[in-house]
């Protein structure tokens, strides 16, 4: 373990997230978009784990435990508006969800 | 070993990237979502390489268990194609996207590499520290909060996906 690698490790978070963000704007399918989401979760809680590595402070990781404790709280919200939009239009696809758009 | 450690944290690092760019370039949110499960597993790895197994326990059981399992199941509820390419999408737009994006992955990777991280001696992050600062006083209703959040997020789950009786 060496100070490149938890630079390394913080580049790896930001490629993460960046893919992330153009999933969010790429993808059609609703549930792909959400899958990004977490994806950019995961980039986050990979930044956490690096800085408390770097600085020997556990804070870090229990705040990836709050992340965690929330996309799970969110996926299980989000997934639920998913099949109640889907009954309603019978697609996934994210321009189709256009109700609450000004 | 600390050679055998950073071989390692490169191995899974590229694993979760490669896994990471088969997730967004999948047109199928089957594959998408198996995609995201390596990518997954494989930070799961490097949080342990990085002193972290509590962590990266909870990341195996929460994210690749309990999360990913209930994104597969909503996929195999609604049938999901593979999703079509859209018609005539602006240009401009994709032009936009592509320069703020740059500005974004510019603005955040200037920020971490001027970070210059030190390297602390005597990290110890077993489950027992981990859960001697989660229970301390200053994260204790935190995490009791956590606890209401999650009840609301079951009851909120239940009541929006549950069929409208009247119809």
């Amino acid at each position: 373990m060496s100070p490149t690698l938890i630079q390394h490790a913080l580049l790896l978070s930001l490629a993460l997230f960046a893919i992330g963000v153009v999933g969010v704007f790429l993808r059609r399918n609703v549930i792909t978009v959400f899958m990004c989401v977490e994806l950019m979760l995961n980039a986050v809680n990979l930044a956490f784990i690096a800085f408390s590595r770097a600085w020997g402070n556990l804070e870090g990781q229990v705040l990836v435990f709050f992340v965690l404790t929330v996309a799970a709280a969110e996926a299980a919200v989000g997934l639920a508006i998913i099949i109640s939009i889907h009954r309603h239009k019978d697609t996934l696809d994210v321009d189709a969800f256009s109700l609450m758009k000004w | 070993m600390a050679l055998f450690q950073a071989i390692l944290c490169y191995v899974f690092g590229a694993l979760a990237l490669g896994a990471a760019l088969v997730m967004v370039a999948q047109r199928n949110p089957t594959y998408s979502a198996f995609a995201l499960i390596v990518t997954l597993v494989s930070l799961s790895a490097v949080f342990g390489l990085f002193g972290a197994p509590f962590i990266a326990a909870l990341q195996i059981i929460v994210y690749a268990g309990a999360i990913m399992v209930l994104f597969l199941f909503v996929l195999m509820l609604l049938n999901v194609r593979t999703e079509v390419r859209a018609p005539g999408e602006g240009r401009v737009f994709k032009l936009v996207a592509i320069g703020l994006g740059a500005l974004l992955v510019g603005e955040i990777g200037s920020v971490l590499v001027a970070a210059r991280p030190a390297l602390a001696g005597g990290f110890d992050a077993s489950a027992r520290q981990v859960a001697r600062l989660l229970f301390d006083a200053r994260y204790l209703y935190v995490f009791e909060a956590t606890s209401i959040l999650i009840l609301a997020s079951l009851v909120g789950a239940i009541a929006l996906a549950k069929r409208d009786p009247s119809s």
